[in-house]
């Protein structure tokens, strides 16, 4: 399954590029990353929660690493979804910033468990990346992902419909949205 | 807190919510001190604009006081105990589109912008309750709202203008205003304007600010006509005059140089198999818009001339007059205002007295009876053309 996705950031190829290479700051737009640490040069481990309630982590090599241009990695060793992913970032004409394009790939396996990971990204996984994207953007431009009252969970947005009502957030409603 | 919430197709309810609380760095919560009700709070309780759900806090057009500001707002830009008008579109300040002053089509404050991506192609900016699909942001028919990017949109007023004087500059002021100047006035321009709504009024009246020769209000309701005439505006009444026809005859036969649609997508008209027609056809969702005004003003423009849309608009339209746009070189101009744009020099304005926004003004309730506003607002009763609410 393969995945391009692709946005226009009003900040500075270099600025953009810094972010990304950071991999750690990944999980602040991803909604499926939990974290990604550096454990050397150029690897990295990440860490994804599932929804029927199970933790996957993988290790990654970074594969391709251009300064204020591109950056490339895949998943090595053991991993119940084998993937790589690619971005580039090219000046957008006219001074608006960078364009940020991604390209994810995962290699789903097949039986009860590739199902399981279809799921697991999703019934949309273009949409989602899309979704990725949209609040990488936001994350840049604003500083962090934006949130509505009817659609108040940042990151961990769900577009299916009914939302909750456009009405603030009860203190309890408040402390799930903000728990984790 | 109270709140004016939307209760189902066709009704509203002023129900007990939770008080809004801050959500975002760069948030502010503002203590509503008047709010006023719109022409597309109609739009959205008639069931037109897709994605209300029951309990949304209605209210796009609000001011009051600053009471808390988020960690991310400087004390130079918004402080605690200002007085603030809030712009409908909410806007981030720093994508592109805000960079270009195109605030109502900014990238980032729609939190359900795949939604809305999905249904116009290209996503909105997040409005003041006004669906789901600007983003679910509850709206200021209340006693308290959050602002988000209040660093971006909110204007303080610091002088003793009343708020009936200001409010206005939430929306439908810079609405109209944008109306017209799309239009690119020059002093020889006949404009006319269909829909003596509050829109249509501040069009009419920005239209001659901006130098038109003769304004014409284009409307069936008398009391909207009376307020127009009595701002100096040539009237028509289409229930008993054939617009078109009235327009040559004041304009020497060459049509208005510039159109107006300050109605949107629920017109009404003369023509009572074409009104029959849009009104089936809407009621079966396979057209989901009636835009008789917008059809009228694109035949009735002189070649050359220009037609701006401000009227709501939401989903698809039949019968749009493709052939005398292109054949008779007319422009469309449109937009959700860009009100962030507008608000210094439209309050330079109020302030010197070229504008007066209180002249529309016809009710003034409390927030509890939002409910009774809606209703003589949408049936035209009690010769209502604007309510502003007080909580």
């Amino acid at each position: 399954m393969d995945m391009l996705a692709t946005t226009t950031v009003r900040r500075e190829p270099s600025d953009v590029y810094d972010f990304w290479h950071d991999f750690a700051n990944l999980p602040r737009f991803m909604t499926h990353l939990d974290s990604v640490v550096e454990t050397g040069p150029n690897a990295t481990h990440w860490t994804a929660t599932a929804p029927f309630g199970q933790v996957v982590e993988w290790d990654a090599e970074t594969t391709e690493d251009v300064p204020g241009s591109s950056i490339a990695w895949r998943s090595v060793g053991e991993s119940l979804v084998p993937n790589q992913g690619k971005v580039w970032f090219v000046p957008a004409p006219g001074g608006q910033g960078t364009e940020v394009h991604v390209v994810l790939a995962y290699h789903l396996p097949g039986g009860a468990i590739g199902k399981a990971a279809a799921k697991y990204f999703g019934e949309e996984p273009h949409q989602q990346l899309d979704d990725d994207l949209r609040r990488f953007k936001q994350v840049m431009e604003t500083g962090e992902v934006v949130r509505s009252d009817g659609a108040p969970w940042g990151k961990r947005a769900r577009h299916e419909f009914p939302q909750r009502a456009a009405q603030p957030l009860s203190a309890d409603e408040r402390a799930e949205v903000f728990a984790s | 807190m109270r709140a004016n919430c939307f209760a189902g197709r066709n009704s509203v309810e002023v129900r007990d919510v939770p008080d809004p609380s801050l959500l975002s760095r760069r948030d502010a919560i503002v203590r509503v001190t008047s709010t006023a009700v719109c022409g597309s709070d109609l739009h959205l309780v008639d069931g037109y604009v897709p994605s209300m759900q029951d309990g949304d806090v209605l209210g796009h057009e609000f001011m009051g006081e600053v009471v808390e500001v988020g960690s991310g707002i400087s004390g130079d830009t918004l402080r605690v105990g200002d007085r603030v008008v809030v712009p409908f579109p909410i806007a981030c300040g720093s994508c592109n589109a805000c960079a270009a002053e195109m605030y109502s089509c900014c990238e980032n404050s729609n939190p359900n912008a795949a939604i809305a991506e999905k249904m116009f192609g290209h996503p909105v900016a997040g409005i003041f309750g006004y669906s789901h699909l600007t983003g679910g942001y509850a709206g200021g028919q209340a006693e308290y709202v959050r602002v988000p990017f209040a660093d971006v949109g909110p204007l303080k007023i610091e002088s003793d203008l009343t708020d009936e004087q200001v409010l206005f500059l939430s929306d439908i002021l810079p609405t109209g205003w944008m109306g017209a100047e799309m239009c690119d006035i020059r002093s020889s321009d006949v404009v006319a304007v269909w829909g003596a709504g509050p829109v249509g009024q501040f069009a009419m009246d920005s239209a001659r600010v901006l130098g038109a020769h003769e304004v014409i209000a284009i409307d069936r309701e008398p009391y909207r006509l009376e307020m127009a005439a009595a701002a100096g505006h040539t009237t028509i009444n289409f229930d008993d005059t054939d617009v078109r026809t009235r327009l040559l005859e004041l304009t020497g036969g060459r049509g208005p140089d510039k159109c107006i649609d300050a109605v949107g997508l629920e017109a009404t008209h003369g023509s009572a198999s074409l009104q029959t027609y849009d009104r089936v056809k809407q009621a079966v969702r396979s057209e989901t818009d009636r835009p008789h005004a917008l059809r009228q003003a694109i035949l009735s423009c002189r070649s050359g001339g220009t037609v701006s849309v401000i009227g709501v608009y939401g989903g698809f339209i039949d019968k749009f007059p493709a052939g005398a746009w292109m054949n008779r070189s007319l422009t469309l101009r449109t937009g959700q205002a860009h009100v962030h744009r507008y608000l210094e020099p439209l309050l330079r304005r109020i302030e010197a007295g070229e504008l007066d926004p209180t002249r529309v003004i016809t009710h003034r309730l409390s927030l509890e009876e939002a409910p009774h506003a809606f209703d003589i607002f949408k049936n035209k009763q009690e010769n209502c053309e604007k309510v502003v609410l007080t909580p």
